[in-house]
Order: structure tokens, then sequence, then C-alpha cells
């Protein structure tokens, strides 16, 4: 019994040993798991061989887990990673709390796009850099909207999305006219919504945080949504998500997918999408009020306060959004493989405009602005998301009650009615509303 | 005697008993018949249950990104060294509540059993900070601790029922005859629970293998176990799905078969006690 007891204590010493030995100069990198950051992964030998001294650790996760992994880590101080993959929701959050080092050493700032650079600066400090960004844009089936009678045009208003929609269904065939995400999550349907909602003049909150969910706008964007859904949309669609999309529309079950500007890739590769060669690109729909239903994205590199390796930290981040990762990973994979999104000179370039979808995502970064995203003036920050902490929160709850709506489980009044409640009673709690 | 049950029931029987068998393994059949499929397979509709291309190419990428090894030998070492602790804990234990009951000896069960009622993630925050300042984060010691923990309830009932079935009278005799606490507990109450703390063992090793919430907080790579490996092929953009089967595949099939192998004893251990 003894030595079974002495053995347990002596193999978990020894790995506790084992565990707290690490190198002086280890940087662990949290990221998440999309294709351009597993591509880095696999280049780093570039930075390593300039930088021997600094050792690289990648802990890859589901951007859910990481996000909840890493507030709590930022949050408590706990120090286990030195470079964070973050999302523009939390930078701006993040930035104003001191929890994030400023960046001193990216590679040429002012060739970042500017909508990008706005939300991941703080107080005029650039808080992160953007390694990979994306906006949302249309993507249809030219083969369906020539068969209808229609054009596409390159920046369509959302009378036409109903429109084409409407001829190129097909229920017997399987052929649904639009596919949207109805998913309930503020990364979600919410995230689709809001963006959407800003194309009807609509906001989450007015300039004295009153939530707006009781006002026209919000309505005229709940009913069309509702009413295109039911008529030309998926079955099941409020269990639809991108992946879920992505997998209809590579099917040729879709005419239409309003999406993620990345998705271009994945549906124009013939491996994986049945429709490769019969896809077309136009700007996220608008509704003549000046606005575009498109949202901004970026994931960008950040340092949390408190690292012990800021310098070589600061090192890493210059190199892997610098404009030499850029043609590293075009000398090696192609432009096509190139993280898109973050700089001006990517655009300008004469190889990289080649790509299909490059122009497209451009246009659809560029009409995006978080700092004005929608007609009427806004207390906050973000295109498809509000920048204050309680945000995820009420989203997801409100995202659920829009789901259900969709579902049929209530009409759009009762969902609306409903998500103003749940957002006045948060934000009084948390003293936005006096 | 037995009454005979007609040919035409049983028939019946053991066809239900290999339809639920079959629907309730389906997930995992199907998880692995997804990780031999390419990632436009693998969400292709109708869905394709065996005739595609077969492909080796998922298992290819995910030895090629990560390093299985550590990850497996990790939760290894998580799963026996919890158990292993539990177990110096939990039979003492048992044995006192089983054989030596005080007047609350039945409300301390409910009360240990009422902790694992608590959402984890409501003891996150401080757990995090006391492993912040133990420097346990990321740590092996840490995180067995935890797990040990974790499951400790879940053991002390499961040997308290087992030793509820050994007659007190025996250990008496062993008493009479000289033999210490200790003696009494390894040479004459062990032997005799063995079929019991072998399935305890069994179902601990399962639990600890397959937590998820407080493996993926507390480590990040030096200790971090299979659970984090599957989550890495996870991805809200993208298809990733013959991956994340292929990673899924990879970390169940330790504990499978050891499920495999292990099963009599499994179910023995959990019926031990159920009809008297």
């Amino acid at each position: 019994m003894k030595s079974l007891l002495a053995g347990i204590l002596g193999a978990i010493s020894l790995a506790a040993l084992a565990s707290t030995a690490s190198a002086e100069t280890t940087l662990t990198i949290a990221t998440v798991n999309n294709g351009d950051m597993i591509r880095m992964q696999g280049l780093t030998e570039d930075f390593t061989k300039a930088n021997p001294d600094i050792k690289l650790e990648w802990v890859t996760l589901e951007e859910n887990v990481l996000r909840e992994k890493v507030t709590t880590d930022i949050a408590t101080k706990g120090g286990q990673f030195d470079v964070l993959t973050i999302g523009t929701y939390e930078v701006p959050i993040w930035g104003k709390k001191g929890w994030l080092v400023p960046l001193t050493q990216v590679d040429d700032p002012a060739d970042l796009l500017p909508a990008i650079a706005g939300g991941l600066t703080v107080d005029g400090k650039l808080m992160a850099s953007p390694f990979y960004g994306e906006s949302s844009m249309v993507m249809y089936r030219t083969d369906l909207v020539e068969a209808a009678g229609e054009k596409m045009p390159d920046a369509p208003t959302w009378a036409d999305i109903k429109r084409i929609a409407d001829k190129i269904t097909n229920k017997d065939k399987e052929i649904y006219g639009v596919c949207l995400r109805g998913k309930a999550g503020w990364g979600e349907n919410m995230a689709f919504l809001t963006a959407t909602s800003n194309s009807f003049g609509a906001r989450w909150f007015d300039e004295n945080w009153k939530p707006q969910f009781d006002q026209k706008e919000w309505k005229d964007t709940l009913d069309f949504y509702l009413e295109l859904m039911k008529a030309d949309g998926p079955p099941g669609a409020s269990s639809n998500g991108f992946n879920e999309n992505l997998a209809l529309f590579n099917a040729g079950k879709c005419g239409m997918w309003i999406d993620a500007t990345v998705a271009a890739s994945f549906v124009t590769n013939p491996k994986d999408s049945k429709v490769a060669d019969k896809v077309g690109f136009a700007l996220a729909p608008d509704n003549g009020l000046g606005k575009r239903g498109n949202w901004l994205w970026a994931w960008s590199l950040a340092i949390p306060a408190g690292t012990q390796k800021e310098d070589a930290a600061q090192k890493f981040i210059s190199w892997a959004t610098s404009k030499h990762y850029t043609e590293l990973v075009a000398g090696k994979e192609g432009w096509a493989n190139v993280p898109p999104g973050t700089r001006t000179s990517l655009y300008a370039n004469p190889e990289y405009a080649k790509v299909p979808f490059a122009k497209m995502t451009l246009d659809s970064i560029n009409s995006a602005d978080p700092t004005k995203p929608t007609v009427k003036p806004v207390p906050y920050v973000g295109v498809q998301f509000v920048a204050i902490p309680e945000f995820a929160g009420i989203a997801t709850t409100v995202g659920q009650i829009f789901s259900a709506a969709l579902a049929g489980e209530k009409t759009a009044d009762e969902a609306l009615a409903e998500a103003q409640d749940v957002t006045t009673r948060e934000m009084t709690k948390a003293g936005y509303i006096k | 005697m037995a009454r005979a049950v007609p040919l035409r029931r049983k028939l019946i029987f053991t066809a239900l008993a290999w339809g639920i068998g079959f629907v309730i393994f389906f997930p995992i059949l199907w998880t692995i018949l997804t990780s031999f499929k390419t990632e436009g397979e693998a969400v292709s509709l109708p869905p394709s249950f065996l005739f595609f291309d077969w492909t080796l190419e998922n298992y290819g990428i995910v030895q090629e990104r990560s390093d299985y090894l550590k990850f497996a030998s990790n939760s290894v070492i998580l799963a026996l060294g919890s158990t292993l602790l539990a177990l110096l804990i939990a039979v003492p234990a048992a044995w006192a509540m089983a054989f030596a009951p005080g007047k609350r000896t039945k409300d301390l069960l409910m009360w240990m059993l009422s902790t694992k009622m608590m959402p984890p993630v409501g003891a996150l925050i401080p757990l995090y900070l006391i492993f912040r300042d133990l420097k346990l984060l990321d740590s092996h010691v840490g995180i067995v601790m935890v797990l040990m923990l974790l499951n400790l309830p879940i053991i002390i009932w499961m040997l308290y029922t087992y030793f509820k079935e050994i007659p007190g009278e025996i250990l008496e005799a062993s008493r009479m005859d000289g033999a210490s606490i200790g003696k009494e507990l390894i040479y004459v109450l062990a032997p005799m629970a063995l079929p019991g703390i072998a399935s305890t063992v069994l179902l601990n090793i399962i639990l600890a293998w397959n937590e998820s919430f407080w493996t993926l907080t507390l480590t990040t790579k030096n200790a971090a176990p299979l659970t984090q490996f599957i989550a890495s092929y996870s991805s809200p953009e993208g298809l990733f799905w013959a991956k994340l089967s292929a990673a899924s595949t990879m970390a169940i099939a330790p504990i499978l078969v050891l499920g495999w192998f292990a099963q009599k004893q499994l179910v023995r251990g959990l019926t031990f006690g159920a009809v008297k």
C-alpha cells in the first residue's frame, strides 16, 4: 500500500515538474481553427529562422471554446497566453479595460484597410493587428438566376433579392430561392439580422441606450426576413448557421446565400462544391437608405497585458500580419490562399486582382463603417454587434427569440415585444438606462 | 421451474434489443464512417452511408497537425491519476459509511451527491484564481485533483452500495482474529468487493477521460488531454466534419476498446445490488 502511494505521488510530482518546465522565450499563441491560421502554423519556420531565440507553441481551439478560455484567462490575469487571436467585438472592450498591450511594431500600419483598422483602434492606439478580415455579400447561382429570366445587379436591393428568390424557388425540386442564417446566437442569426437591420434603418439603441425593437424599422426588418424565409427559405432554417447553409449551397439547394465573404473560396472549390463553376457575387443588399446589410469582422492578433514576453510577442505579430507574410503565402500556396481583407496593398496587387472574389470582398469591407453602422446616430461601435460586454448575452437571448419566430413558434410582433423587454431589463440592470 | 418464453416473443425482444443497441451506437458509427469521407462528401445531401470514396486523408491531416500521442498520454495520466487518488480516499470513506454508519451518514451521502448538481461554470472563476495563485494552471497535478474531486461523490456512492452488500459479520470475524483496520480493508474487504471496485474504477476512468469543461478550461498545452485535441478541429466557418470525425475516432478509440473488453464487469458492477 505504502509503495503504491509513493509511486502515485512520485508520478504526479514528475508530471508536475514536467509541466512547469518551459523555455524562456516560448510564446504560447491561442488561435482559432480556420484555414488561414492553420496555414500560418505551417509557415512559422520563416519566423523562427530569423528569430532563433523565440519558440512558438500553438493552442488551436474552436471559436466559442477559445473565446471562453481566453476571456477567463485575461479577466483573471491567468497569464496562460502571450499572443491571442481575438475578434473585432472583443478588441474595443478589452482595449478600454486595459487588458491589451498597444502594438508598436506593426508593419506599415498606414497600409491597413481603414474600416478594419478603425475597429481595432482604442484611443488612437492600435490594440490588435488584423490577420484576416471579412464582410458579407450575396453569393448566387448564375444558372438559376439566368433560368429565372433575371440578372443579378452588382449592388442589389432587398426587393431584388425577394423577386429573384420567388422566381428561383421550386420546393418540389428542393431548390430554395435564398438560404439565410436562422440558428440562434449573437454571432449566428443576430450577426446577419443586425447587419440587415442597418440597411432598413434600424438600430439596437438610441443615443440614450434605449432599446429600439419597438420601432418601425425593426418591425420592417423582421417582417421582411420572416416572409422571405417562409416563402423561399429551406425547411428547418431556424437551425441553419454558416456551415449548414454552406452544405446546402454546395449541394445545389440554394439560389442565393448571403453570408461571410470567406465562403466565396469554399463555394468555388470544385473539390467540395457541386456548383463551383456556377457562382456569382454581389454586394449585400440595401433599401436605398445609404447603408448595406453587410457586416465587418476581423480575426486579429493581440498581446494580453501582463505577459512577460511582450517584445517577442510584438515581433511575432509584426511578422504574422506583415506584407512579407502575404508574399510568403502567395509564393508557397498561391494568391487565392493569402489571408484577405486586411491591407490596401494586397488589393492594389495585379496578381491578387485576378482572384475572382477579390474586388467584391474589398468593396464589401469598404462599404461597412463600424463607427456609423446604421442610418441614425448610435452610441456604440460595431456593425453586426454592439461593442459592449453585455451584448453577447443579450443578443444570444434575442437571437433565440427571433429563431423561435422563424420556426413559427411566435409572431414577429410577439418576438419584437419580447426582445424589447429582455434588452430593456438587461440594459437597466447593467446601468446604461437610469 | 422458469416459464418457457415463446419463440416469437423471444425473437421480437431480441430484434428490439438489437434495434435499440444500433440506435444508441449509431452516432459513433456515423462518426467513424464520416472520418473516412472527404469534407465535401461529409456534408453532401442526401448523405451517403457506405457507398462513397473511402479515404484516409483526414487521419493523415490530423496526424500531421497534432501531436496525438502527447494528448493521449495526458488523457491516460489524468484518467488513471484521478481514479487512483479518488480510490485512496473513497475506499476508507465508503467503508466507514457502510460498516460504521453514524446518525448523519445518509445526509452526508446526499450532501456529497448534491455537489454534482452545481453547474461547473459556477465554480470557474474562484477555481481559476486558486489555480493561478498556486501555479497549477496547465499542470497535471492540478487537473488530477479537480477530476478526482469531481468524481469522488460518485465513487463513494458506488463503493458504499457494494460494501453494503457484504455482511458486516465477516469483517467482525477478521477483527476477532486480530486484523487491523488496514489489513481488514486490504485482505478481507477488497477481495470480496473486487468486482464492485473494478467497475467503479472503469466507470471513473471513462468519466475522467470524457470530462471536457475543466480539462478545456484549466489546461493549455502541457497537460491538455484529448478533449482539447478534439476541440481544435471544430470550426464555425468552413468544412471540418470529416477531420473532426477522424480526431474524435482517434480520441474515443482507446476508451472504446477498454469499454468493450470490460463491458461484463461494467454491467455487473452497475447492476450490483439493483435487484434483491
